[in-house]
Protein backbone atom coordinates (compact mmCIF):
# COMPACT_ATOMS: atom_id res chain seq x y z
CA UNK A 1 0.00 0.00 0.00
CA UNK A 2 2.54 2.68 1.54
CA UNK A 3 6.05 2.23 1.21
CA UNK A 4 6.70 2.82 4.67
CA UNK A 5 10.67 3.43 4.09
CA UNK A 6 9.78 6.08 1.79
CA UNK A 7 6.85 7.70 4.11
CA UNK A 8 9.15 7.72 6.89
CA UNK A 9 11.81 9.76 4.82
CA UNK A 10 9.11 12.54 3.69
CA UNK A 11 8.33 12.68 7.37
CA UNK A 12 12.21 13.21 8.25
CA UNK A 13 11.62 16.43 6.21
CA UNK A 14 10.75 18.18 9.60
CA UNK A 15 13.94 18.04 11.07
CA UNK A 16 17.14 19.69 9.60
CA UNK A 17 18.07 23.43 8.54
CA UNK A 18 15.36 23.52 5.76
CA UNK A 19 12.75 22.00 8.48
CA UNK A 20 9.60 23.91 8.33
CA UNK A 21 8.78 22.30 11.42
CA UNK A 22 9.43 26.08 13.22
CA UNK A 23 7.79 28.54 11.41
CA UNK A 24 4.84 26.16 10.89
CA UNK A 25 4.50 25.76 14.58
CA UNK A 26 5.02 29.29 15.25
CA UNK A 27 2.01 30.73 12.74
CA UNK A 28 -0.28 28.05 14.44
CA UNK A 29 0.63 29.15 17.45
CA UNK A 30 -0.38 32.11 16.70
CA UNK A 31 -3.23 31.26 14.97
CA UNK A 32 -4.65 28.82 18.11
CA UNK A 33 -4.48 31.62 20.32
CA UNK A 34 -6.28 33.87 17.86
CA UNK A 35 -9.07 31.24 17.39
CA UNK A 36 -9.28 31.07 21.27
CA UNK A 37 -10.22 35.22 21.00
CA UNK A 38 -12.78 34.16 17.82
CA UNK A 39 -14.49 32.17 20.52
CA UNK A 40 -13.64 28.98 19.69
CA UNK A 41 -13.27 26.00 22.02
CA UNK A 42 -10.16 23.86 21.91
CA UNK A 43 -11.88 21.13 19.85
CA UNK A 44 -12.85 23.62 17.23
CA UNK A 45 -9.61 24.73 17.23
CA UNK A 46 -8.39 21.40 16.41
CA UNK A 47 -11.02 20.86 13.77
CA UNK A 48 -10.12 23.99 12.14
CA UNK A 49 -6.44 22.82 11.40
CA UNK A 50 -7.38 19.28 10.96
CA UNK A 51 -9.95 19.73 8.72
CA UNK A 52 -9.00 22.91 6.93
CA UNK A 53 -5.25 22.88 7.24
CA UNK A 54 -4.37 25.93 5.65
CA UNK A 55 -3.68 29.63 7.96
CA UNK A 56 -4.27 32.07 5.17
CA UNK A 57 -8.11 30.86 4.90
CA UNK A 58 -8.16 29.65 8.90
CA UNK A 59 -7.35 33.59 9.41
CA UNK A 60 -9.78 34.61 7.22
CA UNK A 61 -12.11 32.61 9.18
CA UNK A 62 -11.21 33.94 12.58
CA UNK A 63 -11.42 37.48 11.21
CA UNK A 64 -14.76 36.96 9.74
CA UNK A 65 -15.98 35.42 12.57
CA UNK A 66 -15.07 38.51 15.22
CA UNK A 67 -16.59 41.02 12.73
CA UNK A 68 -20.06 38.65 12.30
CA UNK A 69 -19.72 37.64 8.69
CA UNK A 70 -22.29 35.20 6.95
CA UNK A 71 -21.02 31.77 6.66
CA UNK A 72 -21.75 32.72 2.81
CA UNK A 73 -19.10 35.80 3.27
CA UNK A 74 -17.13 33.24 4.75
CA UNK A 75 -17.12 30.81 2.02
CA UNK A 76 -15.99 33.10 -0.63
CA UNK A 77 -13.76 34.83 0.84
CA UNK A 78 -11.82 31.65 2.25
CA UNK A 79 -12.20 30.15 -1.47
CA UNK A 80 -10.57 32.91 -2.79
CA UNK A 81 -7.80 33.65 -0.65
CA UNK A 82 -6.92 29.55 -0.53
CA UNK A 83 -7.63 28.96 -5.00
CA UNK A 84 -3.74 29.42 -5.09
CA UNK A 85 -3.98 25.64 -3.92
CA UNK A 86 -5.75 25.09 -7.32
CA UNK A 87 -2.35 26.10 -9.35
CA UNK A 88 -0.36 24.46 -6.59
CA UNK A 89 -1.62 21.10 -7.03
CA UNK A 90 -1.70 21.15 -10.56
CA UNK A 91 1.66 22.10 -10.78
CA UNK A 92 3.07 19.14 -8.16
CA UNK A 93 0.73 15.91 -9.08
CA UNK A 94 2.05 15.29 -12.09
CA UNK A 95 5.62 15.38 -10.94
CA UNK A 96 4.42 12.97 -8.19
CA UNK A 97 2.18 10.61 -10.44
CA UNK A 98 2.89 6.78 -11.54
CA UNK A 99 0.67 4.56 -13.05
CA UNK A 100 1.01 1.33 -10.53
CA UNK A 101 -0.11 3.46 -7.88
CA UNK A 102 -3.93 4.18 -7.00
CA UNK A 103 -5.47 7.41 -7.42
CA UNK A 104 -6.64 7.22 -3.71
CA UNK A 105 -3.70 8.37 -2.62
CA UNK A 106 -3.41 11.46 -5.07
CA UNK A 107 -7.61 12.56 -3.95
CA UNK A 108 -6.64 11.43 -0.24
CA UNK A 109 -3.30 13.37 0.05
CA UNK A 110 -4.39 16.38 -1.65
CA UNK A 111 -5.53 17.81 1.62
CA UNK A 112 -1.60 17.71 2.52
CA UNK A 113 -1.07 20.90 0.46
CA UNK A 114 0.08 24.31 1.68
CA UNK A 115 2.82 26.21 1.14
CA UNK A 116 5.15 24.67 3.05
CA UNK A 117 4.62 20.88 1.76
CA UNK A 118 4.46 22.31 -1.60
CA UNK A 119 8.10 24.45 -1.50
CA UNK A 120 9.49 21.32 -0.10
CA UNK A 121 7.99 18.36 -2.26
CA UNK A 122 9.32 20.90 -5.20
CA UNK A 123 12.78 21.38 -3.60
CA UNK A 124 12.90 17.43 -2.83
CA UNK A 125 11.19 15.31 -4.92
CA UNK A 126 13.90 14.75 -8.08
CA UNK A 127 15.73 12.68 -5.11
CA UNK A 128 13.06 9.73 -5.20
CA UNK A 129 12.01 6.96 -7.47
CA UNK A 130 9.40 8.07 -9.62
CA UNK A 131 7.36 5.05 -8.40
CA UNK A 132 7.47 6.23 -4.56
CA UNK A 133 7.06 10.08 -4.89
CA UNK A 134 3.66 9.97 -3.94
CA UNK A 135 4.61 8.03 -0.58
CA UNK A 136 7.15 10.37 0.19
CA UNK A 137 4.85 13.33 -0.64
CA UNK A 138 2.78 12.00 1.86
CA UNK A 139 5.12 11.54 4.45
CA UNK A 140 6.11 15.38 4.24
CA UNK A 141 2.45 16.24 4.52
CA UNK A 142 1.47 14.01 7.50
CA UNK A 143 4.64 15.97 9.14
CA UNK A 144 3.27 18.98 8.50
CA UNK A 145 0.12 18.62 8.74
CA UNK A 146 0.11 16.97 12.39
CA UNK A 147 2.40 20.01 13.29
CA UNK A 148 -0.32 22.32 12.41
CA UNK A 149 -2.44 20.58 14.30
CA UNK A 150 -0.56 20.09 17.76
CA UNK A 151 0.97 23.56 17.58
CA UNK A 152 -2.85 25.12 17.21
CA UNK A 153 -3.74 23.02 20.59
CA UNK A 154 -0.41 24.53 22.34
CA UNK A 155 -1.29 27.65 21.27
CA UNK A 156 -4.72 27.56 21.98
CA UNK A 157 -3.73 26.58 25.58
CA UNK A 158 -1.20 29.29 25.91
CA UNK A 159 -3.05 32.19 24.32
CA UNK A 160 -3.36 33.56 27.92
CA UNK A 161 0.73 33.54 28.60
CA UNK A 162 1.75 34.97 25.33
CA UNK A 163 1.57 39.33 25.60
CA UNK A 164 0.73 40.94 22.03
CA UNK A 165 4.62 41.25 21.41
CA UNK A 166 5.21 37.99 21.33
CA UNK A 167 2.60 37.48 18.84
CA UNK A 168 3.30 39.35 16.65
CA UNK A 169 7.13 37.46 16.54
CA UNK A 170 5.47 34.62 15.90
CA UNK A 171 3.15 36.10 13.16
CA UNK A 172 6.10 37.23 10.88
CA UNK A 173 7.96 33.91 11.08
CA UNK A 174 6.07 32.09 8.43
CA UNK A 175 6.02 35.04 5.40
CA UNK A 176 9.91 35.38 6.40
CA UNK A 177 10.14 31.58 5.77
CA UNK A 178 7.95 31.06 2.90
CA UNK A 179 10.14 34.38 1.53
CA UNK A 180 13.26 32.54 2.02
CA UNK A 181 12.26 29.35 0.56
CA UNK A 182 11.07 30.76 -2.83
CA UNK A 183 13.90 32.79 -3.23
CA UNK A 184 16.02 29.41 -3.04
CA UNK A 185 13.86 28.03 -5.52
CA UNK A 186 14.59 31.14 -8.11
CA UNK A 187 16.93 29.01 -9.92
CA UNK A 188 16.00 29.94 -13.20
CA UNK A 189 14.65 33.17 -14.91
CA UNK A 190 11.13 32.16 -15.61
CA UNK A 191 10.79 31.87 -11.41
CA UNK A 192 12.70 34.50 -10.56
CA UNK A 193 10.93 37.11 -12.87
CA UNK A 194 7.12 35.20 -11.59
CA UNK A 195 8.26 35.29 -7.85
CA UNK A 196 9.65 39.31 -7.96
CA UNK A 197 6.28 39.73 -10.41
CA UNK A 198 3.94 38.35 -7.96
CA UNK A 199 5.08 39.95 -5.13
CA UNK A 200 4.97 43.28 -6.55
CA UNK A 201 1.76 43.19 -8.39
CA UNK A 202 -0.04 41.60 -4.82
CA UNK A 203 0.10 44.49 -2.99
CA UNK A 204 -0.26 47.07 -5.94
CA UNK A 205 -3.84 44.71 -7.12
CA UNK A 206 -4.52 44.81 -3.09
CA UNK A 207 -5.42 48.68 -3.47
CA UNK A 208 -8.66 48.04 -6.36
CA UNK A 209 -9.94 44.82 -4.68
CA UNK A 210 -9.17 43.07 -1.45
CA UNK A 211 -10.44 39.84 -2.30
CA UNK A 212 -9.52 39.07 -5.89
CA UNK A 213 -6.11 40.47 -5.89
CA UNK A 214 -3.98 37.36 -4.86
CA UNK A 215 -5.83 35.71 -7.85
CA UNK A 216 -5.17 38.13 -10.22
CA UNK A 217 -1.98 39.10 -9.40
CA UNK A 218 -0.89 35.64 -9.44
CA UNK A 219 -2.48 35.11 -13.16
CA UNK A 220 -1.30 38.49 -14.49
CA UNK A 221 2.53 37.59 -13.02
CA UNK A 222 2.85 34.16 -14.04
CA UNK A 223 1.26 34.71 -17.81
CA UNK A 224 3.74 37.39 -17.90
CA UNK A 225 6.57 34.97 -16.95
CA UNK A 226 5.82 32.14 -18.93
CA UNK A 227 5.62 34.67 -21.85
CA UNK A 228 8.71 35.68 -20.88
CA UNK A 229 9.55 32.42 -20.97
CA UNK A 230 8.13 31.60 -24.23
CA UNK A 231 9.89 34.46 -25.97
CA UNK A 232 13.63 33.79 -24.46
CA UNK A 233 13.13 30.15 -25.91
CA UNK A 234 13.57 28.74 -22.41
CA UNK B 1 -28.55 31.74 15.93
CA UNK B 2 -26.27 29.60 18.80
CA UNK B 3 -22.63 31.08 18.22
CA UNK B 4 -21.80 27.47 18.56
CA UNK B 5 -24.05 26.49 15.36
CA UNK B 6 -22.26 29.16 13.48
CA UNK B 7 -18.61 28.62 14.10
CA UNK B 8 -19.49 24.98 13.41
CA UNK B 9 -20.77 26.17 10.44
CA UNK B 10 -17.83 28.43 9.59
CA UNK B 11 -15.69 25.56 9.73
CA UNK B 12 -17.13 23.08 7.88
CA UNK B 13 -17.47 26.46 5.16
CA UNK B 14 -13.64 26.92 5.55
CA UNK B 15 -12.86 23.46 5.10
CA UNK B 16 -14.97 22.99 2.12
CA UNK B 17 -13.90 26.20 0.06
CA UNK B 18 -10.46 25.01 0.55
CA UNK B 19 -10.61 21.25 -0.02
CA UNK B 20 -12.09 22.09 -3.56
CA UNK B 21 -9.00 23.93 -4.64
CA UNK B 22 -7.13 20.80 -3.73
CA UNK B 23 -9.56 18.45 -5.46
CA UNK B 24 -9.98 19.87 -8.55
CA UNK B 25 -6.24 20.30 -8.42
CA UNK B 26 -5.67 17.18 -8.12
CA UNK B 27 -8.51 15.96 -10.81
CA UNK B 28 -6.92 18.45 -13.29
CA UNK B 29 -3.48 17.07 -12.52
CA UNK B 30 -4.53 13.67 -14.36
CA UNK B 31 -4.70 15.73 -17.61
CA UNK B 32 -1.46 17.53 -16.96
CA UNK B 33 1.65 16.33 -18.42
CA UNK B 34 4.92 17.23 -16.52
CA UNK B 35 6.74 18.51 -19.70
CA UNK B 36 3.80 20.08 -21.11
CA UNK B 37 3.71 23.98 -21.36
CA UNK B 38 0.00 24.05 -19.47
CA UNK B 39 2.57 22.78 -16.60
CA UNK B 40 4.99 25.16 -16.91
CA UNK B 41 2.38 28.06 -16.77
CA UNK B 42 1.05 26.69 -13.71
CA UNK B 43 3.56 26.15 -12.12
CA UNK B 44 4.89 30.06 -12.63
CA UNK B 45 1.03 30.84 -11.64
CA UNK B 46 1.40 28.68 -8.55
CA UNK B 47 4.83 30.63 -7.97
CA UNK B 48 3.07 34.31 -8.63
CA UNK B 49 0.42 33.60 -6.68
CA UNK B 50 2.09 32.58 -3.56
CA UNK B 51 4.50 35.45 -3.96
CA UNK B 52 1.40 37.95 -4.32
CA UNK B 53 0.06 36.46 -0.92
CA UNK B 54 3.38 36.75 0.83
CA UNK B 55 3.99 40.24 -0.81
CA UNK B 56 0.13 41.28 0.38
CA UNK B 57 0.93 39.76 4.16
CA UNK B 58 3.75 41.97 4.58
CA UNK B 59 2.35 45.38 3.13
CA UNK B 60 -1.15 44.56 3.96
CA UNK B 61 -1.32 42.17 7.17
CA UNK B 62 -4.24 40.75 8.31
CA UNK B 63 -4.38 40.56 12.24
CA UNK B 64 -1.80 41.00 14.71
CA UNK B 65 1.22 41.68 12.13
CA UNK B 66 -1.11 45.14 11.23
CA UNK B 67 0.47 46.41 14.58
CA UNK B 68 4.31 46.04 13.24
CA UNK B 69 5.19 49.48 11.34
CA UNK B 70 5.39 48.26 7.95
CA UNK B 71 9.04 50.06 7.68
CA UNK B 72 9.93 47.71 10.68
CA UNK B 73 8.25 44.83 8.93
CA UNK B 74 10.71 45.59 5.57
CA UNK B 75 13.45 45.58 7.76
CA UNK B 76 12.65 42.41 9.42
CA UNK B 77 12.27 40.61 6.07
CA UNK B 78 15.02 42.32 4.53
CA UNK B 79 17.55 41.22 7.16
CA UNK B 80 16.50 37.85 7.63
CA UNK B 81 16.62 37.14 3.54
CA UNK B 82 20.55 38.37 4.25
CA UNK B 83 20.77 35.99 6.64
CA UNK B 84 19.52 33.04 4.49
CA UNK B 85 21.61 34.02 1.57
CA UNK B 86 24.72 34.15 3.81
CA UNK B 87 24.22 31.33 6.21
CA UNK B 88 24.03 29.27 2.88
CA UNK B 89 20.17 28.68 2.70
CA UNK B 90 19.65 27.94 5.98
CA UNK B 91 16.08 28.30 7.10
CA UNK B 92 15.91 27.99 10.87
CA UNK B 93 18.25 30.47 11.83
CA UNK B 94 16.50 33.41 10.06
CA UNK B 95 13.39 32.15 11.15
CA UNK B 96 13.64 32.39 14.47
CA UNK B 97 15.88 35.44 14.42
CA UNK B 98 13.00 37.52 12.57
CA UNK B 99 10.63 36.63 15.44
CA UNK B 100 12.99 37.67 18.09
CA UNK B 101 13.74 40.99 16.09
CA UNK B 102 10.46 41.73 14.98
CA UNK B 103 9.34 41.20 18.81
CA UNK B 104 12.08 43.69 19.79
CA UNK B 105 11.61 46.12 17.44
CA UNK B 106 7.73 46.43 18.27
CA UNK B 107 8.05 46.77 22.42
CA UNK B 108 10.98 49.58 21.69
Amino acid sequence: MINSKIFLKGLKSLIGVRSPAIPLATCFIALGALLKDAGLNIQQSAASSFFTYALPGQLVMAESLLIGASIVNIFIAVWLVNFRLYPMTVSLFPLLRHKSQPRWKYYLSCHFLAISSWLIAKDTYKKIDQKYRIDFWMGIGFGTWTTAIITTLIGFTLADYLNKDIIIGLAIVNPVYFFCMMIGAMNNLKISLAVILGTILGPVFYLFSSEWAILFAGLTAGSISYLFGVRDGS
Amino acid sequence: MDPNKIIILAIIATSVATFISRFFGAITSEKVDAKSKLFDWFNLVAYSTLAALLGRIIIFPAGVLADADIIIRLIVLISCIFIFIIMKKNLVIPTIFSAILLSVLTSI
